[in-house]
């Protein structure tokens, strides 16, 4: 028989699995989901966050399958999640009651509550620590002793600490309008295609899911001058929230009878913008706005670019690309962008014969004219 | 920790929204129904809108067929059928006639289709205008208000710059007299096979999140102009070097060491089947 390229798919396809499987194997070293769990923290956050679900085992998981590539794991954990039913939407989550573990503010020294850096690259020297070759359970084991001998040392308050948020300081005095909470239920936009205009929370949905990269990298492109939005972060704040969903069934709902169902550890950002606006008078006034970042997990990049994107699409008359809301929002999924881009591997024979059919079409009757 | 997987994969609550936007597309002919596209554990733009289709709308009394770029074996193919056998338990046939549910990447197949047969196309690009209006806001609106100048000038423009229509695969077309849609890159070729089709055809754009559908017995015309009339790839004088057939569309095939083409059937699985009809009408002959 002729030969065609694709054909003999299935053996094809068994081999290239098995391949697949050795090639993760062949070094007979095998690393345990535990293992990606407490020590790829980063990675496990960043997963989660583009998956948009909320699970740091499975995300662990999905990383060891995919062998570390981000673009996978999402995948996985997305494909994932299409077959869970999804029953209840939770009840609005006030960021106030985040259990604060690290909080800076790069508009003010002196915040309300303090700064808290908490654990944080910012100030590391990127060196390559050749220590870390070296590594041993018993050192850690002494290292870990050390440091909880020194925690003991410090005084810890005797109740919860609610740290305030910054803007709050600043509406007081006049410098940000105040807003009633808009708590109706969002769309959402896995349940719906969302048309455009987007509503806010359609926006802010995409994003906090977009890919990591392609969320900074557009955030740095307006940044940088392909947009009209240059903030100072407010806030960042990471920590738990709490999670409380109403009774299904019941009909009278009082606060108090909600289910607390967990906590999750996310990034908010909060950044500042000035803009110009005309007052009464037709002059140009000074004023701010917020723009407004969360994720899943510590990934404070992708928050605070959020929040410049958000900000950006809040001013859609802007001839930039980063204030078009559809040039942003339809391009930023991971999953999206890379099954689309992928795609051109398969075969188009097909297309092409036709491509192929119309070029050779043209160029004869261009001939015949000439002749 | 382990997990059996759901059957037919989706959630039922997700089926069900499919199964409407379904419905929806079938009473509005060449209407692109949004729908919440599920993610899915193919990737994005290798047929997760067709995918999608097929697992809502399948049972267990079913017959799948799946091809890809013309071909039952092709890569693709064979991992989307397996899919949905691993999660449905529904058994694959190559036979076309056999088939209860055909899924396709881009092409039609040569057999006509029954009543008895639903045809799932999967789409890259639903929207027909997308490369005259880059804004879907904008398309949406001149879709519900009838407004297709901008594809009628892109055939115009072509003619004016090559002296004729130089559309390739996915040449737009007119359902029910209303909507402008894109069949899915299927050849020119195919887009007759549209018109009063007496299967079902649904078309999924996952990554598009869009649903639409030509019913059955529904008038489909390529757009083209009176004196520039819609044409077909021309496989004029060609025919296929393993079975004979003439009159549909073929795989060009280069020989590397002569440089000349030779031409075989794209549908592989309707080569197969004359082969097979041939030898059997020779064995018989030469028996009796």
């Amino acid at each position: 028989m002729g030969y065609v390229a694709v054909k003999g798919g299935t053996m094809a396809i068994d081999a290239s699995i098995k391949r697949l499987k050795y090639e993760r194997l062949k070094d007979e070293e095998i690393i345990e989901i535990n293992t990606i769990l407490s020590t790829m923290k980063a990675m496990v956050d960043q997963v989660m966050s583009e998956s948009s679900l909320y699970s740091p085992f499975l995300a662990a998981l999905a990383i060891k399958q995919a062998e570390g590539s981000m673009e996978e794991a999402v995948f996985l954990m997305r494909a994932h999640r299409s077959t869970l039913p999804r029953l209840y939407y939770s009840q609005p989550v006030e960021s106030q009651t985040m259990l604060v573990e690290r909080r800076i503010s790069a508009s003010f020294k002196d915040i309300p509550g303090g700064q808290l850096l908490g654990a944080t690259y910012d100030y590391t020297h990127r060196l390559l620590d050749f220590h870390l070759t070296e590594e041993c359970a018993e050192e850690n084991e002494q290292w870990l002793k050390d440091y909880k001998n020194e925690l003991q040392s410090v005084e810890a308050s005797v109740n919860v600490q609610y740290f305030p948020k910054v803007v709050e300081y600043l509406r007081e005095e006049g410098l940000f309008e105040t807003y009633e909470a808009d708590n109706t239920p969002p769309k959402d936009i896995t349940k719906e295609s969302f048309q455009f205009p987007a509503s806010r929370s359609e926006r802010l949905q995409v994003l906090t899911r977009g890919q990591t990269g392609a969320v900074t990298s557009l955030g740095y492109a307006s940044l940088r001058g392909y947009g009209q939005v240059h903030p100072t972060v407010g806030e960042v704040r990471v920590g738990a929230l709490p999670i409380y969903v109403e009774h299904p069934n019941e009909l009278e709902t009082d606060e108090e009878d909600h289910f607390y169902i967990g906590d999750f550890k996310a990034t908010e950002v909060e950044s500042f913008v000035p803009v110009s606006v005309k007052n009464d008078k037709n002059e140009e006034e000074l004023e701010f706005e917020i723009g407004y970042g969360v994720c899943y997990g510590q990934n404070e990049t992708k928050a605070i670019a959020m929040s410049i994107l958000d900000q950006c699409l809040e001013h859609p008359e802007s001839d930039f690309p980063t204030h078009d809301e559809e040039f942003v929002l339809l391009h930023i999924d991971s999953v999206e962008s890379t099954g689309f881009i992928s795609h051109l591997k398969l075969p188009h024979y097909v297309t092409f014969q036709s491509k192929l059919d119309s070029i050779r079409q043209v160029k004869k009757g261009v001939q015949e004219d000439e002749n | 920790m382990k997990t059996n997987t759901h059957f037919a994969f989706l959630d039922e609550g997700s089926k069900k929204e499919i199964r409407r936007a379904m419905l929806k597309a079938v009473a509005i002919p060449g209407y692109q129904v949004p729908f919440a596209s599920r993610e899915m554990p193919i990737a994005r733009g290798w047929g997760t809108g067709g995918l999608q289709i097929t697992l809502s709308v399948i049972g267990t009394e079913d017959v799948l067929k799946v091809i890809d770029q013309g071909a039952d074996e092709s890569v693709n193919a064979v991992s989307i059928k397996r899919l949905v056998h691993e999660t449905t338990g529904v058994e694959g046939t190559e036979r076309t006639e056999e088939a209860s549910v055909i899924q396709s990447r881009h092409r039609i197949p040569e057999v006509p289709l029954s009543e008895e047969q639903i045809l799932v196309l999967q789409v890259p690009t639903p929207e027909p205008l997308r490369n005259v209006e880059a804004s879907e806001y904008v398309t949406k609106r001149l879709h519900s208000e009838d407004e297709y100048s901008g594809a009628w000038l892109m055939l115009f423009e072509q003619i004016m710059k090559y002296g004729k229509t130089a559309t390739n695969a996915d040449h737009p077309v007119y359902v029910n007299g209303r909507y402008v849609m894109a069949p899915s890159p299927i050849p020119r070729f195919d887009n007759p096979k549209m018109h009063q089709s007496e299967a079902l055809i649904l078309l999924g754009a996952g990554r598009e999140k869009k649903i639409y559908a030509v019913p059955p017995y529904t008038d489909v015309e390529s757009l083209a102009f009176e004196d520039y009339p819609f044409t077909v790839e021309s496989f004029d004088g060609q025919y296929c070097h393993l079975c004979g057939a003439t009159d549909v569309f073929m795989d060009e095939l280069i020989d590397p060491v002569t440089g000349e083409a030779t031409y075989q059937c794209n549908d592989t699985s309707f080569c197969v089947e004359r082969l097979n009809d041939k030898e059997k009408a020779e064995v018989e002959t030469s028996y009796a």
